[in-house]
């Protein structure tokens, strides 16, 4: 590959983040990857960076030890390399840089990928997730709604869909005449029916409302979204945006709704900020949280001062207003923003989410990402930095949606099939560039790329390997007591996601996980039951009769002990490859390892549970400190479970 | 006195009680000497039984004829009574705040209390010193028990019983003791069966401003150190706190006087400061104005967390002394009756697995805060809503279980009590039935005749019915120390303490009973499988000599 001058550097060292201690080894620089491999044979530690996670490249000034390099990545890993040589070091800088920064789409990881599939599996990959079969799910089209090959072209919105929704009674002429009046001719389509209520939940861009413009073809669209329910004489129109930035928008033409041209229309302010406030707000927020020896006065503060909590918080009232909106009181809803890609797809999505169980399982999860979010032209590679570099237009739209899910998950541990696992692996992939699924900024560019010719579907990647997203405590029947989730938007409620932005600060992490710990208990569970279903069928070789193994419902009297008041799913992320060799030490049994020497562990896997790691005081090894014992690993792994 | 003269109205009713996320409920008010008690007399309606010790304050409004009472009480619960009739509810008012803020100890509800159950094992014998001492003297021989203190003339809140080392003989402890604030000389806390090493406890030595000295004391603790080891004392304050100590009397010992000892300075709230931050965050958890930045800039100006992390610190270098530096340790702040407790009982959670059983960490606080000399009954006179005069009340014990529960969060499966334990603890040290934490010291409790004439909260405890709330059902025993993280994103909220009456639990109540059901479908499945396959075994081995001829 031209771009890389270098592609191994011997003797190089990686710096822990938040303590002193420091490891060796080599680093290699491949076409995809950077990849620093330990050089401590016995516990080799591997670092695989994607060239695409790589939001930054530093190169500090020179030191005694040699060139430090520091690297930040997209899914919140900070790493700090010192190269011996300048020179080596002056290579990685500048391979990186061109590296980081691809110039056309072909270049990206997706289109050299390959996990060994044919064109079939490919294919199959790819038809995992039908847009048109999720409508059908939700009872469209019906008598009020329709199909509409108005955009089959992409003539009337080039950021939309082929296939979009509208009432029955809105006309071609209509649309067309209501698209013109709206931003980027993003006119108001169905993205959500609540069977139940007949309601809908429409969603569009601002209108060029200006100071005094209107649009009557907008007007009778609006019109034909109410009359297609009759459950209600209004709609409600959100405006995502503070009510300011929409008034600032009528001197460019644009703006919002005037109730008085519209008919029966609620119009409402929910105030979300925009993508410039959010990524300042999310480096902010980093740059609190990545201090070394932070206090828990800076952390706070900086917590506050981020606003990044009171903007997941805003994001989140906004969808509880809209699923109350559409459960309670049955209306329809137009929700829309400036563009509406961005806090409508947020707004519309999560809101969505609170209404039906369906997006609370791993599939449906699926189909909610890719109807709200890639479908609806949600700008994935602007947004995440993709391609071209335009600082301007990076934002954390979609990690906000992320994490209002996970604020969700600590709320109703049992509302959703899937852990906080799976939320990290899509926010990881959303900036790998592996698959194509958030390949471009819509559905056009993407059929342009030939996407579905030439890379994998990320979602049948996460289906293969479902079984490491599952949350263990899923309860089908929850979402029959709860089909509309109800949670408390006090502030206390929304907390710091640890396990997201700190992922690859283990030392931060609990040490010992619950999630995983119940996960393998339910998988050993499974397997039992097989067990002893196998040792009966022998048994009755013997005319042995044995009693039929009692269900698997529990005796759910008050003969269990009350819960006590909190329960942490937080475990640290862990590949495969780790968990494996977590399993393959726990057979050796945990006191042994406390002992063993120094030299036969180095560290391990298990960053964090050394005292020295955590910093408590300035002890400065004065008395000539020991080694740090070999592993202390205290993760459960599989092995003690089966029998 | 009776307590009847200062009930005024001892029923009304027609009250009202409200309290958040639980349904109203409209009944009788009836005040006893001890109690509060709310009955709809209806079935299936829950009544309030509230101790008068428990209220920590009460207000009270009026709207035309309708009085409304609102009581706060120390376990951080806030209810509304609305009582129809002016005067009935000035009555109650009146009543509630005279019997809450009853002067005598032996007037308190545990004097009173006869237990509805038969006592098998009475708590107030479970704990022996001479038992502990036992297993001390199967490890070493370096420690004596010692009687100096038999009739508390050298140290008042010591108790009669105490660890020193083996050569130090009780004259050299008497003179070390008036060195000490309070008397309170070097004992030991904890010896570490891995290396030997051992963490004492003392309060601050008085070196006034004039640097006094004390070879007793020097030699006393010198006797801890094998030789040439050196060891670390921990004071619990900052530098310039040791030092404006020194002008009344106390101080920190000089180097040069303990050449073999290097001070560490750190930084724990004393107990007026803890109090204030207590209140203030209890402040920010019952505001209801769902703004995030109001929330978190509160939440920060109380100081909790970060007295949280203070204090799990200062716990994790003294265990990293003993455990990784091979050095022992001596803990101690000003009294060595606050933050010294704190230090030396974290430091053994984190060091002997031991202290993580529900057994273990009974004997932990009797032996490191009972018997140790915490004022619990001044430090738990009030809580949260306290407002104005206090004396010297501060919620150090608290913090004690919040920093426990912090590493529970972060070893969750390597403690054998869950969450239930450590707030049943938080409840009963500010009120309670059993006498367990009335007094302030070994001493006054003897006076106080606690054992004959009260209840001990052990002998309820441990009853098996009492102890399945207890149990971990993750637990599965770990022999490690175990380390916990004290950035700021590892340290979370006690929610459990903390957001207890502001929120509802019932769908994380029944998360954990899904998790608590997996875990016992497990064990009933193991046991399915080992008796199946030793049924068939036998079966097989009945079978051989059939098959075989």
């Amino acid at each position: 590959m031209e771009h890389i001058r270098t592609p191994k550097v011997e003797q190089v060292k990686l710096l822990d983040r938040f303590s002193n201690k420091s490891v060796t080894g080599t680093l290699h620089l491949t076409a995809t990857h950077l990849i620093f491999v330990e050089s401590n044979s016995t516990s080799a530690q591997e670092i695989w960076i994607l060239h695409h996670h790589i939001a930054s490249v530093e190169k500090l000034s020179l030191t005694t030890s040699g060139c430090p390099l520091l690297i930040q990545c997209r899914n919140f890993r900070l790493v700090h390399f010192v190269i011996p040589r300048e020179r080596d070091c002056h290579d990685i800088y500048s391979s990186l840089l061109r590296l980081l920064r691809p110039v056309s789409y072909d270049e990206l990881y997706a289109f050299s990928y390959n996990p060994k599939q044919n064109d079939q599996q490919r294919e199959e990959g790819w038809q995992l997730i039908d847009l048109a079969a999720e409508f059908e799910r939700m009872g469209v089209p019906c008598d009020q709604w329709q199909l509409t090959d108005v955009n089959r072209e992409y003539k009337v919105c080039k950021t939309y869909p082929r296939d979009v929704y509208v009432p029955i009674t809105a006309s071609k002429p209509i649309i067309v005449g209501s698209s013109k009046f709206r931003s980027k001719g993003r006119f108001p389509v169905l993205t959500y029916f609540y069977q139940e209520k007949k309601a809908a939940v429409c969603r569009c861009s601002q209108p060029l409302s200006g100071f005094s413009a209107r649009c009557l073809e907008d007007e009778h669209m609006l019109q034909a979204i109410s009359k297609a329910n009759h459950n209600s004489r209004y709609i409600y129109v959100m405006d995502t945006r503070p009510k300011l930035n929409a008034l600032a928008n009528r001197a460019a033409g644009k703006g919002y709704e005037n109730e008085d041209n519209y008919s029966n229309i609620r119009f409402q302010f929910v105030g979300i900020e925009n993508i410039h406030v959010m990524r300042g707000s999310l480096q902010k927020l980093l740059e609190g949280v990545g201090t070394r020896s932070l206090s828990m006065t800076d952390y706070l503060v900086g917590l506050e001062n981020s606003g990044w909590l009171r903007h997941i918080k805003a994001i989140m009232d906004a969808a509880i207003f809209l699923a109350k909106a559409v459960t309670v009181e049955g209306a329809s809803v137009l929700v829309h923003c400036s563009d509406g890609w961005d806090r409508t797809a947020q707004v519309c999505a999560l809101g969505s989410l609170l209404m039906d169980p369906y997006y609370r399982t791993i599939k449906g999860f699926m189909v909610l990402i890719e109807k709200d979010w890639i479908s609806f032209g949600h700008k994935f590679a602007d947004r995440c930095d993709q391609l071209d570099p335009d600082p301007k237009e990076v934002s954390p739209i979609f990690t906000q949606f992320l994490e209002c899910v996970w604020q969700l998950t600590e709320q109703f541990p049992q509302a959703f099939e899937f852990s906080e696992w799976f939320l990290i692996q899509i926010h990881e992939h959303v900036h790998s560039c592996q698959f194509g699924n958030f390949l471009g900024n819509s559905q056009r560019q993407r059929e342009d790329l030939q996407l579905k010719e030439r890379t994998y579907s990320l979602w049948a990647h996460l289906l293969s390997e479902n079984q490491n997203y599952l949350n263990p405590l899923f309860s089908p029947s929850f979402a029959e007591s709860h089909p509309v989730l109800e949670p408390s938007t006090q502030a206390y409620h929304f907390k710091f996601w640890r396990n997201m932005y700190n992922q690859y600060d283990r030392s931060m992490h609990p040490r010992q996980s619950i999630l995983k710990h119940v996960l393998t208990l339910q998988e050993s569970n499974r397997e039992l039951e097989g067990t002893v279903q196998a040792l009966k069928t022998k048994l009755q070789k013997f005319g042995v009769n044995t009693s039929p193994l009692k269900p698997q419902t529990p005796p759910r009297e008050c003969s269990l002990p009350p819960r006590p008041q909190s329960l942490i799913l937080g475990a640290p992320l862990l590949s495969r490859k780790e968990v494996q060799q977590e399993e393959d030490e726990e057979v050796f049994g945990e006191e042994a390892r406390e002992d063993a020497p120094a030299s036969t562990g180095g560290e391990r896997t298990v960053e964090g549970s050394s005292a020295t790691e955590n910093s408590y005081g300035e002890l400065m090894g004065s008395f000539g400190s020991k080694n740090e014992p070999g592993v202390v690993t205290l993760e459960f792994g599989v092995a003690r479970m089966t029998c | 006195m009776e307590f009847a003269e200062l009930i005024k109205t001892p029923r009304v009713d027609g009250v009202v009680l409200r309290r958040p996320f639980m349904p109203t409920v409209e009944g009788t008010l009836c005040l006893t000497g001890h109690h509060l008690i709310l009955s709809s007399r209806q079935d299936n309606t829950e009544e309030l039984w509230l101790l008068h010790a428990n209220i920590d304050s009460t207000e009270k409004r009026f709207v035309g004829s309708l009085g409304t009472i609102i009581v706060k009480c120390k376990d951080l619960r806030v209810i509304q009574l609305d009582i129809p009739g002016m005067e009935e509810c000035l009555n109650i008012a009146s009543s509630i705040e005279a019997l809450s803020t009853l002067d005598s100890v032996s007037l308190m509800y545990p004097f009173f209390y006869r237990p509805l159950f038969e006592v098998i094992e009475d708590g107030w014998q479970s704990f022996v010193p001479e038992e502990s001492f036992k297993d001390l003297e199967s490890m070493t021989d370096e420690w004596r028990l010692s009687e100096v203190n038999k009739d508390f003339s050298v140290c008042p809140s010591y108790p009669s019983l105490l660890t020193v080392p083996r050569d130090i003989d009780d004259e050299s402890l008497c003179k070390a003791a008036s060195f000490r604030h309070g008397g309170r000389f070097p004992v030991l806390s904890y010896y570490h069966k891995k290396n030997g090493m051992v963490i004492m406890r003392a309060a601050q030595p008085l070196t006034g401003t004039n640097g006094r000295r004390c070879k007793e004391d020097e030699k006393l603790i010198n006797a801890t150190l094998c030789a040439g080891k050196r060891g670390y004392i921990i004071d619990t304050r900052t530098i310039a706190v040791a030092q404006q100590a020194k002008a009344r009397g106390g101080g920190f010992e000089q180097e040069a006087n303990y050449p073999q000892w290097r001070r560490i300075h750190k930084a724990i709230e004393r107990s007026n400061v803890l109090q204030d931050s207590l209140i203030k965050l209890v402040e920010a958890c019952n505001d209801q104005s769902h703004s995030m930045d109001r929330w978190l800039s509160k939440l920060e100006a109380s100081n909790w967390q970060s007295n949280v992390k203070e204090i799990l610190t200062t716990a994790c270098l003294a265990a990293q002394c003993i455990d990784r530096e091979g050095a022992s340790v001596l803990v101690h702040g000003t009294e060595g009756t606050d933050s010294t407790l704190q230090v030396t009982s974290l430091a053994q959670i984190i060091l002997d697995p031991a202290c993580r059983t529900i057994r273990g960490f009974e004997v932990l606080i009797e032996r490191e805060w009972l018997q140790a000399g915490h004022p619990f009954q001044q430090r738990c006179a009030q809580s949260a809503y306290s407002n104005g005069k206090l004396r010297s009340e501060a919620p150090v014990f608290l913090l004690f279980l919040d920093c426990v529960w912090q590493i529970l969060r972060q070893f969750p499966c390597s403690f054998q009590f869950n969450e239930n334990l450590l707030i049943m603890l938080f409840e009963h040290a500010y009120a309670s039935q059993f006498g367990t934490f009335l007094g302030n010291c070994v001493a006054e409790r003897g006076k106080l005749q606690l054992s004959q004439k009260t209840v001990s909260l052990w002998s309820w405890v441990n009853r098996p019915q009492e102890l399945e709330r207890f149990l971990n059902p993750l637990y599965e025993p770990n022999n490690l120390v175990i380390w916990p993280s004290v950035a700021p994103q590892s340290l979370l909220l006690w929610e459990g303490v903390f957001l207890r009456w502001n929120r509802s639990t019932k769908c994380l109540d029944e998360a954990y009973q899904e998790m608590v059901h997996i875990i016992e479908y497990n064990k009933e499945l193991q046991n399915k499988v080992n008796s199946l396959r030793r049924q068939l075994a036998q079966l097989e081995t009945e079978d051989s000599p059939l098959q075989t001829p």
